[in-house]
């Protein structure tokens, strides 16, 4: 029960791009081709949860014993960098079809914020699911990111649609390109909004 | 004379939010009010002012297949700085502004300016540089928060002018997106009318 509270509340709830602003670059750059949103999307759930996994351990068994919380920002964003350039070269070697469909993606994933933000969420937010306000332990940690991860596909896959259907319209030119998504985003963000107070 | 105008294009030439659009994140996510926006702006100036001298003045020094690591690490550096001042001396916005802070790492601005301009121009220059683009930002947000304050509460750097409620709306996150694209709107009249 636990896990469908963590999941429907990252995934809708508590949006990333929508209702937290965490990767707006992603969402507005990537945003003018279904497909393309297709792939962002699965590299940014791959990598995130990576991610996270990495830095809660980093955070767990490195900053917190040695008493240098301090150093988590330099920390977080070395260990961030490293796994995406791995991840890389690994893709590269083992399955070529998959680096072919991520690859392009997967250096813009290390400056995104969302990625980032939240690791860093994770381990210095307290969750209250039904119960007292708690620090997330490590399998509640890996879903909460996913569904975080699964939320900024479905808002870019979302997004994308809508924009599509947009370059078919006679937009005024001071609102082509980005101010026109930014209202769309607007009232995308107006409709997550009546997920607020599911759970 | 030039020095000035090195400062000045980052206001409205270069204008991060409006024209370069980087740096969305912060600019949706703290500007809920004049003050929180000016807050972040000024948060991130200072990194931008400091990370962009040093990265000058150590730019010959690095190699270039590290370069970039190398740069995200400086500014790593003084973004824990400015995270640990606000800390201790203006706890209240360090609150609100929370996660924005540390993610000033990833803010494009940052990054953008030290690959685009610091590792290439003199270290007085890049100081201005970022001076110039830091106060852009800030102005943006200010103008931003400013414009989602009166409209969703009726007040004004926290002086209140015009009576009742306001429209929520534009506190919250649809208002952010919202004000935004309009305020673009406004800035692309503007400039085409000029040009």
């Amino acid at each position: 029960m636990e896990y469908v509270i963590i999941i429907i509340s990252a995934v809708f709830v508590n949006n990333i791009v929508l209702t937290q602003f965490l990767g707006i670059c992603p969402f507005l750059g990537v945003s003018n081709k279904v497909s393309t949103a297709m792939g962002m999307g699965a590299a940014v759930v791959f990598v995130m949860t990576l991610a996270t996994l990495m830095t809660y351990l980093a955070q767990q068994y490195l900053l917190v014993p040695l008493h240098i919380e301090f150093m988590q920002t330099v920390t977080f964003i070395l260990v961030i960098a490293a796994l995406v350039q791995m991840v890389e070269i690994i893709l590269k070697k083992i399955s070529p079809a998959l680096y072919q469909a991520l690859g392009i993606f997967l250096p813009l994933i290390t400056t995104n914020c969302a990625v980032l933000g939240v690791a860093i969420l994770v381990v210095t937010k307290e969750f209250t699911f039904g119960g007292t306000p708690a620090m997330l332990n490590l399998p509640q940690a890996v879903v909460y990111t996913a569904s975080m991860a699964v939320g900024f596909a479905v808002a870019l896959i979302i997004f994308a649609g809508m924009r599509e259907q947009m370059d078919l319209q006679g937009v005024p030119k001071p609102f082509r390109g980005v101010p026109i998504a930014l209202i769309t985003a607007g009232i995308l963000a107006m409709a997550f909004m009546g997920f607020s107070g599911i759970v | 004379m030039n020095k000035i105008k090195l400062i000045l294009k980052g206001i409205i030439k270069e204008n991060p939010t409006f024209v370069l659009v980087l740096g969305m994140c912060p600019t949706l996510g703290t500007t809920t009010s004049a003050m929180n926006g000016m807050g972040m702006g000024l948060a991130t100036t200072f990194v931008l002012m400091l990370s962009n001298m040093v990265i000058s003045s150590m730019a010959r020094m690095i190699p270039e297949k590290v370069r970039i690591p190398a740069y995200v690490v400086v500014i790593a550096v003084f973004v824990t700085v400015v995270q640990l001042v606000m800390q201790a001396y203006v706890p209240a916005l360090y609150e609100t502004l929370g996660l924005f802070i540390p993610l000033i790492v990833v803010n494009c601005i940052v990054l953008g300016r030290a690959e685009a301009y610091a590792s290439k121009n003199s270290v007085f220059d890049s100081f201005l540089d970022g001076l110039g683009i830091g106060l852009g930002f800030t102005l943006s947000l200010t103008v931003l928060g400013a414009v989602r304050e009166l409209l969703g509460s009726g007040s004004f750097f926290g002086h209140k002018i015009i009576a009742g409620d306001g429209m929520l709306i534009f506190i919250l996150a649809p208002g952010a997106f919202i004000a935004l694209g309009y305020l673009m709107v406004l800035f692309n009249k503007f400039k085409s009318k000029k040009a």
